[in-house]
Order: C-alpha cells, then structure tokens, then sequence
C-alpha cells in the first residue's frame, strides 16, 4: 500500500513539467525541491540532533558564493569541478561552523549559529572585493551535465529532481541506520549515550556536517536556478525560513521538511502576487505554528485525522493506542520534542 | 579633532545606546530565560512611534518617554498573550520572538514606508561643546550622560529596592523564590515591561545620530546579542562593559577594517563562548 503510493508520488512528480502548463509553475515546482533538499538538512540538526541552527542560511550561501566565485574567475573551468569545489568549501565551513558551535546546545547552539549566520552575512555583504558586495554575483548560463542542458525549466526541474530524490533516499537510509539511531538517542538523552560509550561530540560532528553537505547542494542548485547570488542569500531571515519549512511540516519526519517546503514556497509566491507583506505572513505562521500546532502540520494532521476516526468508529472510541502515540501520550500542548530538546540537551 | 577621539566618542555614544538596549535584553534573558528576539523591534519601534509623536507636535524628551511606554505596553501585551504560553520552552520562544519581529518589521514598512526618517536633535543639544580644548558634540555627550544615569537608575532598582530584590532573586533561583512567596510570573510582566522601555527609549535617542529606517531592528539586534553574550546574561555590570567593548569594536573597525567590520564585532563574541561560555561577568550556571 505504501509502496503503491509512493510510486505513484514519484510518478507525478517526475511527471510535472508535462501536466504542470506555464514555465512559471514548473519553475515553482523547481523552487520547491531546491528548497526541500535544503529543509531536510536543516531537519538532520533540528529534528534528529535536536540542535536547532539559525545560520544554515550561511553554509547554503557560502556554497553558492563559492560556485559563483569560481564561474565568474573564468578560468574556465568545468562544472564538475565547481560542483566538487562549491561542495567541498561548503563541507569545510560546516566543519568550521559544528566545532565552534557544538560548544553549546540548546539556546547557546542557536546563539552561536546566529553570530556565524552574521558573520558569513557581513562578509557577504561588506567585503566587496570577494563578493561584490550588495551587487551580488552574476552568473552567465546554467550547467549541462553529461551533455544534458539545464537551460530550460524543464531540463533544469528533472536535473532538481534527481538531485531531491537522492537527497530522499539518503534521508531514509540514514534515518533508519544505527547512526541515526544513535543521533537521535543524543538528542534525547545525551548523557546515557556517553555512558554507553557512544562519542556524542563525534555523531553531532558528523551529523552536522551531512546537513552541510545537503544545504550545500541546495545552495548550489539555488546559484544555477537564479544565475545569482546576493546577500540576501545568508540573511538570518532566509535561516528562518528554512527552519519554518522543518518546524511548519514537522521536525524529525522524512515528509515534514518537503510539506513545509512547499507551504512556504507556495505562500511565498502566492503572498508575493496578491499582497506585498510575505514577511509578515512568514511571521505570522511562525507564531501560530509555535503557540498552536507546536509538533507541525504532518504529525499535526496525523493527530487530528487520528481523532476524526476514532470518533467516526463508536467501538474504537474507547482509548486504542495508536503508534505513536504509546510514548508518552498526545503532545496536545507544548512544544514537541525537538523545541525544547535544549532540556536534555544539557 | 583627530580622527581617533572621534571614533572614541562615538564609540562611546553607541556603547550608551548598546547598553540601554541590552540592559533590558540581559534582564529578561537573566530572569525569564527568554531570548527575545523582538527586542530589535522594541528599539526601532520607539524611533518610529517618536517620529510620529514629535511630527503630531510633541517635544523630543516627551516623545522619548512616551514611545517607551508605548513600547512598554506592546512588551507587556507580548509576554502575558504569547511567552506566557510557552514557559520553558526555549526554541519556542526564540520562533515565536524571531516571528514576531518579521511581523512587527513588515507593520513598521507599511506603516511609516521605507524612505529613513530623521529625528532632529533637541534644540538645547546641537552644536559642540569645548572641553579642554577639543570640541565635543553636544548631543552624543547628552547620550553618554543618560546612559550612566540610566545605569545609576537601574543599579539602585536592582541592588537598592524590594523590587529589585525580589529580581535579583528571580535571576538567582526562580522556583526558590515562588516558595518564599515571591510572585515570579508578576515580576516577568514587570521586568519585561521595563526591558522594552529601555529598548524603545533608547530607539529615540538614538534616532538623531541613527535616524530611523528599516533593517534598523536586524542591525541593532545582533549587537545587543554580542553585548549579552561577552558580558554574561543577567548582569547589569556585564551588560555595562559589553556595551562598550561592542561600541568600540563596532566603529574602530568600521574605520579600519571596512570589508571586515562584522567579522571583527563577532569574533570576541565567538572566543568568548568558546573559552568562557558564561560570559565574562556572570557566574557559571548550575
């Protein structure tokens, strides 16, 4: 049954670009899995470590700054090596950013992530001789990779797609392996995990740096889409909506990130062509998600669907522990695990 | 003047604002554990209302104390409708504070559009002052002369009174306190309160040197963020000489390192959490 329909979730979306009419919808469609492949490594921290980070924006950045650096030198070089090079400055900043960041959890994590976040803005913003400054970086024509044009919207959605897919596929082998695992059990009790002799310093390292190696990818793919890179970029306001795409759809789920990251990319849009005001719709969903739906939409509507059958069947009525819900209860008020993680993360 | 008294005093001058700005910030962030991420707002917020004010006739000092209690009330409507909800819940609070600030941005764009508004200096301030032998600017020295007298204030609030007493408190053991019959959720509502009027008065006196735009709040937030950070949260003498460590690296390098500015603001902040993860005033928690 599961398998029908992810096949088939598969099926309609490799299959966008033809029942989708209008290149500006395929291109949204684009949008959504460069920034899906974003949220769920903002969601390897957030949801699965329980270290929410307010600078990911900046290792997203840093990767499409460096591809855009290395284009625009001209030296003419091949996109395979600006792929690796942008790649691999984006997995050095991740390391730089996990050891001075891991000094802390909880609230220290996410104060340390915010100055990084800045500092990466700063330079984008101030040192103009690198990064032209508020001008940003331009460049000309997108990849053709083993000969396949990325030019077209359509070209470039499959190319996107394969990319998220990928992105999928890690996601699911890594939540099911003994690392993630692992991660998980130092999210929620950090101080058995070191007595039972794991390195919990080392699989938050590595977990940090998986997660910079997908917003990485999605920086790069976010530099090929737009053919630019400005410092709004790395603001902390595009490390917020990141981490609204995770939270809205549900932190710690493989479908929340890419549910969030089509709410926020739809909304974006339809709030951008009907209403000038998109940050403060982005503010406004923050709050309600926060104060009234604290688990996220996915797990949200799971509960709530949940509900509806239980009180459409009157035998079952009677309290039938559903999975999921044997840990500990229904979280009906309050944040959900990963927001106050800070709690055990001490 | 020499090139290198000017950036003194005017180093100076942002220290006074920085630390009327995060005196409030480390207060609540010292007895409420709340990161408030809006308190960038509250600054910029008492800049614009102040705006409004002394456009609708209102003299500066008038306008500065009643954009603060607006922003008072704005605080104070926040912590009882929304943080209240969320006790404990530090994440949380940090969303909901981040969000709240896009939101309070957005009303201030639509509100008082997007051109910078100027706040011109008190009558009584303009021009400079000679004191031995080098001419000061009047107002920036006004400023460095309320920010010692706030800290004075805030001091004898804190180590002087039974309110701030019951703070201290708070600050040291919030549960402990609820025991002895301190009323622990009365005191956020007040301590809040007070913190937003620091920030939204600070908002208008520096509105002259600043003037008011948007981004206003997303540029002074950090800076309050790196105060409380190097000085410790909760202390009032820690936030005293962040502020001024802060105004002083902000604009010597500014001056001399341009391209570098905020990499030259933030890395104190880094080694200090590296090294001293407290900060350098407050004692270690536990």
């Amino acid at each position: 049954m599961n398998r029908i329909a992810l096949a088939a979730a598969l099926v309609i979306l490799a299959a966008v670009p033809w029942w989708v009419s209008g290149t500006y919808y395929v291109n949204i469609a684009s949008q959504i899995l460069l920034y899906a492949i974003f949220a769920l490594g903002v969601n390897v921290l957030a949801g699965y470590a329980g270290l929410v980070s307010l600078g990911h924006a900046g290792l997203f950045g840093i990767a499409a700054y460096a591809a855009g650096k290395i284009l625009s030198t001209g030296s003419g070089h091949g996109h395979v090596v600006v792929a690796i090079g942008a790649i691999a400055v984006a997995l050095l900043a991740s390391a730089v950013f996990a050891v001075l960041a891991l000094r802390g959890t909880g609230l220290g994590f996410v104060m340390i992530t915010v100055a990084l976040g800045q500092i990466v803005w700063g330079v984008a913003y101030r040192w103009i001789s690198l990064t032209n400054g508020d001008n940003g970086i331009t460049i000309t024509g997108r990849p053709s990779p083993f000969g396949f044009s990325l030019a077209s919207p359509r070209s470039f959605y499959w190319a996107t797609f394969v990319v998220f897919l990928a992105a999928v596929v890690s996601m699911a082998v890594f939540v099911g392996s003994p690392f993630g695992a692992s991660l998980r059990g130092t999210r929620d009790q950090p101080r058995r995990m070191t007595a039972l002799g794991y390195h919990v310093w080392m699989i938050r390292f590595l977990a940090f740096l998986f997660s910079g190696f997908w917003s990485g990818v999605a920086g790069l793919l976010y530099l090929y889409y737009n053919q630019f890179v400005s410092p709004q970029a790395v603001a902390l306001t595009a490390s917020a909506e990141a981490l609204l795409m995770v939270i809205s759809g549900g932190t710690a789920t493989l479908l929340g990130p890419i549910v969030g990251a089509t709410l926020v990319v739809v909304i974006k849009n339809v709030a951008s062509a009907y209403i000038e005001r998109w940050n403060f719709v982005l503010g406004a969903i923050f709050v309600v998600i926060v104060v009234f739906m604290p688990e996220g939409l996915v797990p949200g509507v799971a509960r709530l669907t949940r509900r509806a059958v239980a009180a459409l069947r009157p035998h079952a009525a009677v309290p039938v522990p559903a999975p999921g819900v044997a840990a500990g209860g229904e979280p009906v008020r309050g944040p959900s695990p990963p927001l106050n993680g800070s709690e055990r993360g001490r | 003047m020499s090139l290198w008294l000017v950036l003194a005093v005017n180093s100076i001058t942002l220290g006074g604002l920085l630390f009327l700005l995060s005196a409030g910030f480390s207060l609540i962030f010292g007895l409420m554990k709340i990161p408030n991420l809006t308190h960038g707002s509250f600054f910029m917020l008492g800049a614009y209302f102040a705006t409004s004010l002394i456009a609708r006739g209102f003299d500066f000092w008038t306008a500065a104390v009643l954009s603060g209690l607006l922003v008072a009330a704005f605080g104070g409507i926040v912590e009882r409708l929304i943080l209240r909800r969320l006790p404990g819940a530090e994440l949380a609070q940090v969303l909901v504070t981040l969000g709240l600030s896009f939101m309070v941005a957005d009303v201030c764009l639509m509100v008082w559009t997007g051109d910078p508004i100027r706040v011109d200096t008190p009558s009584g301030l303009r021009g400079a002052t000679a004191l031995a032998g080098v001419a000061f600017p009047r107002y920036r020295l006004a400023i460095s002369v309320i920010a010692v007298i706030c800290a004075a204030a805030l001091w004898t609030l804190l180590d002087r009174t039974r309110l701030g007493a019951m703070i201290r408190a708070g600050v040291d053991d919030a549960p402990m306190a609820r025991v002895v019959g301190i009323r622990v959720p009365q005191l956020f509502t007040i301590v809040f309160c007070l913190g937003a009027w620091l920030a939204g008065f600070a908002g208008v006196i520096g509105g002259p040197i600043l003037s008011v735009y948007p981004g206003l709040d997303q540029e002074m937030l950090p800076l309050a963020l790196v105060v409380v950070i190097l000085g410790g949260s909760g202390s009032l003498l820690g936030s005293l000489v962040g502020s001024f460590i802060v105004g002083f690296l902000y604009n010597f390098g500014q001056a001399m390192f341009p391209e570098l500015a905020y990499v030259v603001l933030f890395l104190p902040m880094l080694i200090v959490l590296v090294v001293r993860p407290q900060g350098l005033f407050a004692r270690p928690a536990g």
